[in-house]
């Protein structure tokens, strides 16, 4: 079947300064896809970069399709109907997300408009109903209401509102829950799931927290300085890691019972996207890597049936390496 | 709200007391108004007599608070050179000043603020660098020495237009010009700097993700915020509109009221100067106040807090 | 038992808030009667979300700030006031450090020069014992030597929180409060300062308040734990198995809202309402108007922390009830 969405070679440069390297990934529909990695492994650039949404000092090359047809460098006419339209995306700081100075009914009213042609009073007793369904309390009233009366958790729930205005087939969350204290987090979560038992609509969920992405998601994909370095089912990711980067990230994390162990943090930081390493941009962290990771970039091949990993040591010869290094 | 207000108009009524007691002290202890008008060769007792008739010899705490006890029941006191009231003198002169800062005021308008944005829409293209180039040396060269210029090219070489005076509406054209270029070149850059900034907010970034189209998001969600720094300059320039030409007035010798006031303060003719500051001061604060209104307007979170402030 | 190196009681502070420009100043109490004793050697947990006065009790137990009420008592002796000789002279054996290490380091001087300052204020040993001193604490914190002739915009956020952690180590304090130390940081090298603060804290045998939102790490790093809610301590026990068996509802709620990579265990409980908002705190328990059990009386009297089983206390009318009544008076409520 047709992926709706697919990334291939998308590739991003700053004044020359590559950011994103050849990003391939697909979403299909009605699919959860999460999107992990530290800041400045270009989770969220990816997505700026698919919907049209960088400054124009960025260079994008690669293809971007929806649904089989070509979005890159389309007219911003078609993108103005696919952003908002087909493709949703609500932000980290829901805050300063929302325009300080127009009220709530003018905001979410405006993708009415857009997008489903709604003018007056159609647009009133949507944006309502759209309030009602992000459950914001007594949306009559808060629908003249600025951004700075409501909470911060209250107002991603606009955001969602908003999003869903557009009645799109995707909706990309980037660290939606980040700014939130845990207990809010919960909640928009939980908010977001009930979104896409009712709708149906597919969703990439960018985060920096192998948990939210986990638990919401079908599929995960792990970036690692402008590349995806692992994509696998989620259980399967999270139970038997085989990038190496995957592997330390999730052992970074503590637990939250059983018995306590060392974390395996990993050693150094992300390379310097003017000074990448030649080879494999983790290589000079990675307690595994050989001469052979120094040369050429590797290239994300298939490992069975759903899952693709970059990096060129054998998984099962790496396993050894690891039991032979915990008997050490 | 109503305690909002009367909280402003207090501070206001207070800065314009500090102001006239400003003028009164350094106009006071710098020079003599006798001496200076009757003339150093006057017979002393002529002196005597100027100084009775305008209550110079009284001790000076009490001219002070005769000055403001006059104030407080609207008597704004005549001028000493000719004895007519002093805000008949002001009155006289405000329409000729107001020809030039008014039309100079629509001139800083209509190019600052489509300057400035179109800057900031189009960063760090050529137009852009253009603009902002045009925009420091307006800023930098000071309106006399501008005044001279523009004077030097097209009432000297090119003999376009008068040099000074007051006769015609071509007289006008070169005051207002020098007045409206250093004013568009500030509103520019503040209408650039302020526009960049709202341009690079997050919720920018949320329009265009909606798939409003990029004109309507510089239309509906950037200029309406943008206005919101910028109504403070252009308030400020609203209140400088009866004595903001001072120095061109004097330059192009337009009879206005920034050229009475150069006069009276030579002559230390503390009544006609003390009545162009309040009127000033009195312009300025109105202006202010305008602003903080506007502000409320344009921002929804100020209404707000003004609102908790009430209650 | 020894006695506790620092012993907490009843603390109370209350800041003076406007509504507005020209409203009436209210008191919001940000710590509200929070007791709590970390013995030597041992780190103590503080989590909560914001608003809870986590930082506010950090700032306090230091004597950073002075409270309204309450005492801290450090080496079984009170706090000095602050500003005091002698308060300036116990900030050598107690330290802080904070979220953002770039805003603790001074961006004119290089590292080393940084490390050193707490030596020269507290005019510890000559010349000679600082620089060897600084050398051994560069080393204790796993930066290499050519970090201390560098600047803090040099250096990544891991480096920087491991300068700002040697300053602290600089005069061998017994206690140190970590305030969100590793909130600002990636997974990776969260990992990293994690590891090297549980590493320093046994070499070193010090006496950590190790301040958090993050239940995980929270978890990691201490021996016991404190949830803090709207100023107060709701539940206290061992780290081991405080997040385990939950007894506070409200630990409840932020355990299941910690997720986890891998199968969920239990159900999932996300509660309603807002954030916790310090300046309208909800009379009786005030988790009450978000609690999913709450009934009558958690309206209108606030329970106090009593131990409910060894090693572990909870602030809540019902954990002193066996369960199924308290379900029970929950659906009755």
């Amino acid at each position: 079947m047709q992926p709706l969405v697919s990334l291939d070679g998308l590739t991003v440069a700053f004044n020359g300064i590559k950011v994103l390297d050849g990003i391939s990934l697909s979403v299909g529909r009605g699919e959860a896809v999460g999107l992990v990695g530290e800041s400045g492994s270009g989770k969220s650039v990816t997505w700026l970069a698919a919907l049209g949404l960088l400054p124009k000092t960025a260079a994008v090359s690669g293809s971007v399709k929806l649904e089989g047809t070509e979005i890159l460098g389309a007219s911003p006419s078609t993108m103005d109907r696919v952003r908002g339209g087909r493709v949703a995306m609500i932000f980290q700081d829901p805050a300063s997300a929302l325009n300080p100075v127009l009220t709530i009914r003018r905001q979410v009213g405006e993708s009415l408009a857009l997008h489903r042609g709604l003018s007056g009073a159609a647009i009133h007793a949507e944006a309502r109903r759209l309030l009602d369904l992000v459950g914001i309390p007594d949306a009559e009233r808060r629908l003249s209401a600025y951004p700075h009366e409501f909470s911060g958790g209250q107002n991603q729930r606009i955001m969602i509102a908003m999003a869903l205005a557009g009645n799109p087939d995707l909706l990309i969350a980037d660290e939606p829950t980040t700014a939130l204290d845990a207990t809010i987090q919960a909640q928009i979560l939980e908010l977001i799931r009930r979104v896409r038992r009712e709708t149906g609509m597919a969703i990439v969920l960018i985060s920096h927290d192998l948990g939210v992405v986990a638990e919401n998601c079908d599929r995960v994909a792990v970036m690692y300085a402008g590349s995806v370095v692992e994509e696998a089912p989620s259980v399967e990711l999270f139970d038997d890691p085989l990038h190496p980067y995957a592997h330390g990230l999730i052992g970074s994390l503590p637990p939250i019972d059983g018995p306590r162990r060392r974390l395996t943090a990993i050693a150094g930081t992300v390379p310097d996207p003017k000074a990448m390493p030649r080879g494999c941009a983790f290589a000079p962290r990675c307690v595994h890597a050989a001469a052979l990771c120094g040369t050429k970039p590797p290239r994300l091949r298939a490992v069975g049936e759903n899952r693709r990993v970059a990096c060129v040591i054998d998984r099962r010869a790496r396993a050894t390496d690891i039991i032979g290094q915990a008997a050490e | 709200m109503a305690r909002y207000f009367v909280i402003r108009i207090g501070r206001a009524m207070i800065t314009i007391a500090l102001v006239v007691t400003f003028a009164f002290v350094v106009l006071r202890l710098s020079g003599d108004p006798a001496l200076i008008i009757m003339g150093p060769e006057a017979p002393p007792e002529v002196i005597a007599a100027f100084r009775k008739a305008w209550g110079l010899d009284d001790p000076i705490w009490m001219q002070y608070f005769d000055y403001f006890g006059a104030i407080a029941k609207g008597e704004l006191g005549r001028s000493m050179r000719d004895g007519r009231p002093a805000i008949t003198l002001v009155l006289e002169r405000i329409p000729a000043t107001l020809t030039l800062t008014i039309p100079a005021l629509l001139l800083k308008l209509a190019i600052g603020i489509p300057g400035g944005i179109f800057a900031a829409l189009h960063r760090n293209s050529l137009i852009d660098r253009a603009v902002m180039i045009g925009a420091v040396a307006g800023f930098t060269v000071p309106s006399f020495v501008l005044g001279l210029v523009l004077v030097l090219i097209f009432a000297v070489q090119l003999g376009w237009l008068p040099s000074g005076g007051q006769e015609t509406w071509r007289h006008a054209i070169l005051p207002i010009v020098t007045l409206g270029i250093g004013g568009a070149a500030v509103l520019a850059r503040f209408t650039r700097s302020a526009m960049l900034e709202v341009l690079g907010q997050p919720y920018i970034r949320t329009a265009s993700a909606k798939g409003v189209s990029w004109r309507a998001v510089v239309l509906s969600h950037a200029l309406p915020n943008a206005a919101i720094p910028t109504v403070t300059i252009v308030g400020f320039m609203v209140g400088t509109l009866i004595a903001g030409a001072v120095v061109v007035e004097s330059v192009f010798s337009w009879p206005g009221v920034g050229r009475l006031l150069v006069v009276a303060v030579a002559n230390r003719d503390l009544a006609v100067v003390q009545c162009i500051l309040l009127l000033v001061a009195a312009t300025m604060v109105t202006s202010n106040l305008v602003v903080d209104f506007l502000y409320g307007f344009l921002d929804p979170r100020l209404r707000n807090r003004e609102a908790a402030g009430a209650h | 038992m020894t006695a506790p190196l620092v012993s907490v009681d009843r603390l109370v502070r209350t800041y003076r808030m406007r509504a507005g420009m020209f409203g009436r100043p209210r008191g919001v109490c940000a710590v509200d009667g929070v007791t709590l004793r970390i013995n030597r050697g041992e780190t103590l947990g503080l989590v909560g979300e914001s608003g809870s006065g986590k930082s506010t009790t950090g700032r306090l137990v230091l004597g950073l700030e002075n409270p309204d009420a309450g005492s801290v008592a450090f080496n079984g002796r009170r706090l000095p006031a602050m500003d005091t000789p002698e308060w300036r002279a116990s900030r050598a054996r107690m330290q802080m450090i904070f979220q953002d290490p770039l805003g603790a380091l001074d961006r004119r001087l290089p590292i080393a020069a940084q490390v050193r300052e707490p030596l020269d204020i507290h005019a510890v040993g000559d010349e000679a014992f600082r620089t060897a001193r600084v050398e051994e604490l560069m080393r204790s914190v796993r930066l290499s030597d050519d970090v201390g002739q560098r600047y803090p915009h040099e250096l990544s956020g891991g480096q920087r929180q491991r300068a700002v952690l040697a300053r602290a180590l600089a005069t061998k304090p017994d206690f140190l409060v970590c305030d969100e130390p590793v909130s600002a940081l990636d997974v990776s090298i969260q990992a990293q300062v994690v590891n090297l603060l549980i590493d320093l804290q046994a070499e070193l045998d010090l006496t950590m308040l190790f301040i958090s939102h993050d239940l995980r790490v929270v978890r990691q790093i201490s021996e016991r734990v404190a949830v803090m809610y709207l100023g107060r301590v709701v539940e206290l026990g061992n780290a081991d198995d405080l997040f385990v068996s939950p007894q506070h509802p409200y630990t409840r709620a932020l355990v299941s809202a910690s997720p986890a990579p891998g199968a969920r265990r239990g159900e999932r409980i996300v509660l309603s309402g807002d954030p916790p908002n310090p300046a309208s705190k909800p009379g009786g328990c005030a988790f009450h108007p978000r609690c999913p059990s709450a009934f009558a009386r958690c309206r209108t009297e606030a329970p106090a922390l009593v131990e409910v089983s060894p090693d572990r206390s909870a602030a809540c009318h019902l954990t002193g009830l066996e369960s199924p009544a308290a379900v029970a008076l929950g659906a009755v409520a």
